[in-house]
């Protein structure tokens, strides 16, 4: 069996792919990548279909060996890619037992690692997406954990020149508004006049924003709303008023109002957004 | 019933009862539509999530749903063996003003449905509670709940698929697999299930 070992993760490396569908109303996240164009590029680079396996590296300082002949490729933030010391290109070449370290990410939180062949760990639920709210999913990979490789499928795509994933000093994310915008005062105003940072209380499951507070109507101010079902993108805004935008490992319900939803498009940036980022929000009607 | 707009890709369906939640749940799993990713129940709404695309055809279905349908009865029946002898069983029976007995006998001859799941992955709200069983949570949420734990709050029953902080009034425990991604299917209970309660002695 092709393998390659992990030596060291760095602060936190998931096997992450494309997510599970399907399960939301047994109380399943969707979990899988943050940044599926990352994801999917990398795969791509390798000769992967686009929903197989890789690694999702926070921070940077994954140190991995190969056990075999493999291609590999790292997309996402700019971050030094060496072999024995070397700088290299992705996609790049490894032979049986040669190592590969990622230093750090600059302007970005999470690099796609990729192998030729993908991550070929148990699927749970159609998906080998690590899922860190509910546990779903192998377990957040430690230092010298042994990763199965699937057949090579395809031809790795040979590229001059890979543009980085930059997240810029401040984001401007569109919402569209609703489903519970009509819990807040005028709430288009309050959200393209407020601005926010992104706190480093944020993870895998949501993007919590620090910064103007977003005020209730009178009437509703000690409204409980029942739980309610929650897409990826929601933005929710609990009774501190401080918004949080919910990602890949978020729960399927949640009880605080919904003022609107970052569409699919916008989330990969976010997921990419180092805390202390600044945030503005583009409402749109 | 509203629609509410959930981004370009989800409608959240808002009703008045939970039993307006299972017509709606019903009728558009029912439709079968191959655009449909994702359909929600909770308490008083039904998400229904789609493709690109696939929004126009889900709301010419929930146009045409009967609030005033119940299923048609063709719902799965799972039956939970259950241990009764859960540290609030005493709590629960001094509310309702009852003997323990009688809590046992009245949570074990009940038929429940499954309303909606949530708060972690396999934990389905059952209704059908009788009526004395009716109460509020505890004070002071426990930090551990044991997996397999029975529990009632408000109108609700449920199970604890797996250890979590909670705050329900625990009345017994089971060792029925109520979430196992190894078992096909994984969760033991799904929206729209019969639930019975088996006295274990």
């Amino acid at each position: 069996m092709r393998t390659v070992t992990v030596l060291r993760t760095g602060p936190q490396a998931l096997v992450q792919d494309l997510g599970r569908t399907g399960f939301a109303a047994l109380g399943v996240p969707p979990s899988g990548a943050l940044d599926t164009p990352s994801l999917t590029l990398a795969n791509r680079l390798v000769g992967n279909p686009p929903d197989a396996a890789a690694l999702e590296v926070l921070l940077g300082g994954l140190h991995l060996r190969a056990d075999a002949s493999c291609t590999v490729a790292v997309t996402g933030p700019s971050v030094d890619v060496l072999v024995d010391g070397v700088h290299r290109d992705s996609p790049f070449h490894l032979a049986a037992g040669e190592e590969v370290r990622l230093g750090t990410p600059a302007h970005g939180l999470r690099n796609y690692l990729a192998v030729s062949g993908g991550l070929d760990v148990d699927p749970q639920l159609g998906s080998r997406s690590t899922d860190l709210l509910s546990g779903i999913g192998p377990d957040p990979l430690a230092d010298g954990h042994v990763l199965p490789l699937g057949d090579v499928l395809g031809v790795p795509v040979g590229v001059d020149v890979l543009v980085p994933v930059r997240v810029p000093d401040e984001l401007v994310v569109p919402v569209l508004l609703g489903p519970r915008e009509g819990w807040f005062n005028d709430p288009t105003f309050q959200l393209s006049n407020g601005s926010w940072t992104v706190s480093e209380r944020s993870n895998r499951v949501g993007v919590r924003l620090v910064g103007t507070a977003l005020q209730r109507e009178e009437r509703y101010k000690s409204r409980e709303l029942p739980s309610e079902g929650l897409v990826t993108g929601a933005v929710q805004v609990p009774a501190d008023g401080q918004p949080a935008v919910f990602l890949a490992d978020h729960p399927t319900t949640g009880g605080y109002p919904v003022i609107g939803v970052v569409p699919e498009r916008s989330l990969p940036l976010l997921g990419q957004a180092l805390p202390g980022t600044r945030l503005r929000f583009r409402p749109q009607g | 019933m509203r629609l509410r707009r959930c981004g370009d890709r989800a409608v959240l369906v808002e009703v008045g009862s939970l039993d307006e939640v299972e017509a709606v749940r019903a009728a558009v799993v029912g439709a079968r539509l191959d655009e449909v990713v994702e359909v929600v129940p909770a308490a008083r709404t039904v998400l229904v999530v789609t493709r690109d695309g696939g929004q126009a055809r889900v709301r010419r279905v929930l146009e045409g749903v009967d609030l005033g349908r119940r299923s048609a009865g063709e719902a799965r029946e799972v039956v939970v063996p259950v241990v009764y002898d859960g540290p609030d069983l005493a709590l629960v029976a001094d509310t309702a003003g009852i003997a323990v007995e009688e809590v046992v006998r009245l949570h074990s001859e009940a038929v429940y449905s499954v309303a909606f799941c949530g708060f972690a992955p396999g934990f389905g709200y059952l209704v059908g509670l009788p009526e004395a069983l009716h109460q509020p949570r505890l004070d002071s949420p426990r930090t551990r709940v044991p997996a397999g734990s029975v529990g009632v709050a408000g109108e609700y029953t449920a199970a604890y698929p797996r250890a979590t902080p909670g705050g329900w009034r625990l009345i017994g425990r089971t060792d029925a697999p109520l979430f196992d991604v190894h078992r096909d299917p994984a969760a033991l209970l799904a929206p729209g299930d019969r639930v019975r309660f088996e006295v274990v002695r």
